[in-house]
């Protein structure tokens, strides 16, 4: 029973850690491979270490990740205490001591900083809102719904809009990201300054963000192969296609 | 040089090779080990398994061998030397001009020597600066943004003292800006690698050309912008060309979206030499065509043309390289003994 219950604890962990991302990659830190422990003990203390593709990984990256997991766990109400180990990395020792403390990046970097991570967090959820609307919309005009009629539909109508499987998951993902633009319509699609989309350069438009995509994609395949060839992993390294259309997956450590 | 199938001569010249020393013996700290071993995961990540070197001999190589890798075993014609210092990592620097023109000196007629600067070198950085130029007639430098010296973690172009090197270099003849986006630079909570420095500069001294390393990677979007904008960015193909290999898919996308935003005109090739090598990177590159989805959306293509200006013909532009000369040259020096039809058909 005891054990069952630690066990279930810990797929608790690695599920909410699921729900946070590498801010440039806009991929779980899970499914990435960063997340090398997420142990809890028997005081209910979530011990969590990882990772990352290269000791050159940027700080600022770095330490919003740790704090992402520290505030997705926290969000579990038997947690008693987390911490964040990060390992290999320039920074390692300043980010693990600021985070054992619970300090902000600014005060963890002192005069190397000159404020905290949330202009740059915002920069890269609105990468992430333009990489998951253009995915999105491209899935949603080559199923055959037309420009005129994407541009005027409310959210409500996109929640209840016939997909295919894969049009679901697309949709699940924009809609995670969609609160972050302010905008006083109840359109589903509006640009990164909150306005409406214009049927005649829909198509232009989607292009246009396209851009963001292959940069994200290309960054993940080099990320993924840089951590795979550090760490002499026997990971595959292209499994991002497929996964993709896959429902969100647990870690192998819940079973 | 790279002959086609119907035995056409394409004059290759290689943007970006380095001639380092980054063996344990030269490293100051382990920053100096993880910095090499770091260019090592590119290198055994990225490279078909045929190609792949030992540890050992990435660390160091000889001259012998880069010669032979980029010349005789590899298609280069010519190859741009640029130099990274890194003396806060190691001992007599990773890749020092000095150390470069050695190289240059034993086949003047391969090598395009280029210099770099340091705009927090200072006074005694500008002196450097001049002295090279004077001393090798560099018409190129490369600059490292994210440079560890002392306390600081690297620059941006903007810096008031960048302007003054850039003002320097371009009095001492200096035409081409290589630059590369590295990870560290103050303030630590913005994006360190933010393009838009580049734009800033590039619109400030018209007359100089920006090649920005890597495309920009990993901010191709925003380089793309930029250089559209501006007449005087290039992009250089260095890291984004080994994907071809192991992502071909992708690599298709990338050269779309660069042909489209930029056009045949503005892209260098460049193997990143002794990280990859030239053989198969233009073996692949040659048999490379885009994907027809992507070449419909674009309009972009692969041609034979385009790929002749990738791969030799715009830097020789930017060098002022003069190319049925430059063969003249290679060739009375021997350096074509080597060639055969058959051996350079494409298989």
């Amino acid at each position: 029973m005891r054990a069952s219950k630690a066990i279930d604890r810990k797929a608790e962990v690695w599920r909410r850690l699921q729900t946070v991302t590498d801010p440039e990659l806009d991929e779980p830190v899970t499914d990435l491979e960063f997340v090398t422990r997420a142990d809890v003990d028997a005081d209910n203390c979530v011990h969590i270490e990882f990772r990352l593709p290269t000791y050159w990984c940027a700080a600022n990256f770095s330490f919003l990740m740790a704090d992402d997991m520290r505030n997705a766990v926290k969000e579990l109400p038997w947690v008693a205490d987390i911490s964040v180990v990060l390992g290999d990395h320039m920074y390692a020792d300043q980010i693990n001591a600021g985070l054992a403390r619970g300090l902000t990046f600014q005060e963890t970097f002192g005069a190397e900083a000159d404020g905290d991570l949330d202009e740059l967090r915002r920069t890269f959820l609105l990468k992430a809102f333009q990489r998951r609307q253009a995915a999105l919309l491209a899935h949603l005009i080559e199923a055959g719904h037309h420009a005129a009629r994407l541009i005027e539909m409310t959210l409500d109508e996109l929640v209840v809009l016939k997909v295919d499987e894969a049009g679901a998951r697309l949709r699940t993902r924009y809609l995670e990201r969609r609160p972050i633009i302010a905008d006083a319509t109840s359109r589903a699609f509006v640009d990164a300054e909150g306005n409406p989309l214009q049927a005649e350069t829909l198509s232009t438009y989607v292009r246009t963000l396209r851009r963001v995509d292959i940069n994200a994609e290309f960054n993940s395949a080099l990320c993924r192969g840089l951590l795979h060839a550090r760490f002499d992993m026997e990971t595959p390294l292209s499994t991002k296609d497929t996964r993709r259309f896959e429902p969100p997956r647990v870690s192998p450590q819940d079973v | 040089m790279y002959r086609t199938a119907n035995g056409e001569e394409i004059f290759v010249i290689d943007g970006h090779t380095h001639f380092w020393d980054g063996s344990p013996a030269n490293q100051k700290n382990i920053h100096g080990k993880q910095f090499i071993e770091c260019f090592y995961a590119y290198h055994s990540n990225l490279s078909p398994p045929s190609e792949k070197w030992t540890l050992d001999k990435f660390s160091k190589y000889d001259a012998k061998t880069m010669h032979d890798d980029l010349f005789v075993h590899g298609y280069d014609d010519m190859a741009i030397l640029q130099p990274t210092y890194l003396g806060d990592f190691y001992k007599n620097g990773f890749n020092t001009t000095e150390r470069n023109a050695a190289m240059k000196k034993s086949h003047p007629d391969r090598f395009i020597l280029n210099s770099a600067f340091d705009p927090r070198d200072g006074a005694k950085g500008l002196e450097a600066l001049h002295a090279n130029c004077e001393k090798y007639h560099v018409k190129g430098v490369k600059l490292y943004t994210a440079e560890w010296k002392g306390d600081s973690k690297g620059y941006k172009l903007t810096d008031k003292d960048s302007y003054k090197f850039l003002e320097a270099a371009q009095k001492y003849g200096v035409k081409n800006i290589h630059v590369h986006k590295g990870p560290t630079i103050i303030p630590l909570n913005r994006d360190a690698f933010d393009v838009a420095d580049i734009d800033d500069v590039a619109t400030s001294f018209q007359d100089l050309n920006f090649i920005v390393e890597h495309c920009g990677l990993p901010r191709l979007d925003d380089f793309c912008w930029i250089a559209t904008q501006e007449t005087n960015v290039y992009g250089g193909l260095a890291v984004a060309l080994p994907f071809i290999h192991t992502r071909p898919g992708y690599f298709g996308h990338v050269m779309a979206e660069l042909l489209f935003w930029l056009g045949p005109d503005k892209l260098l090739y460049g193997s990143d030499y002794g990280i990859w090598t030239p053989k198969w990177l233009i073996d692949k590159f040659m048999a490379f065509e885009i994907p027809e989805e992507e070449a419909k959306e674009t309009g972009s293509a692969l041609t034979l043309e385009t790929k002749k200006k990738i791969l030799g013909l715009n830097a020789a532009r930017l060098y002022g390289i003069d190319v049925e000369a430059q063969k003249k040259k290679i060739k009375a020096a021997g350096g074509y003994a080597h060639l055969a039809e058959s051996v350079h058909a494409p298989e």
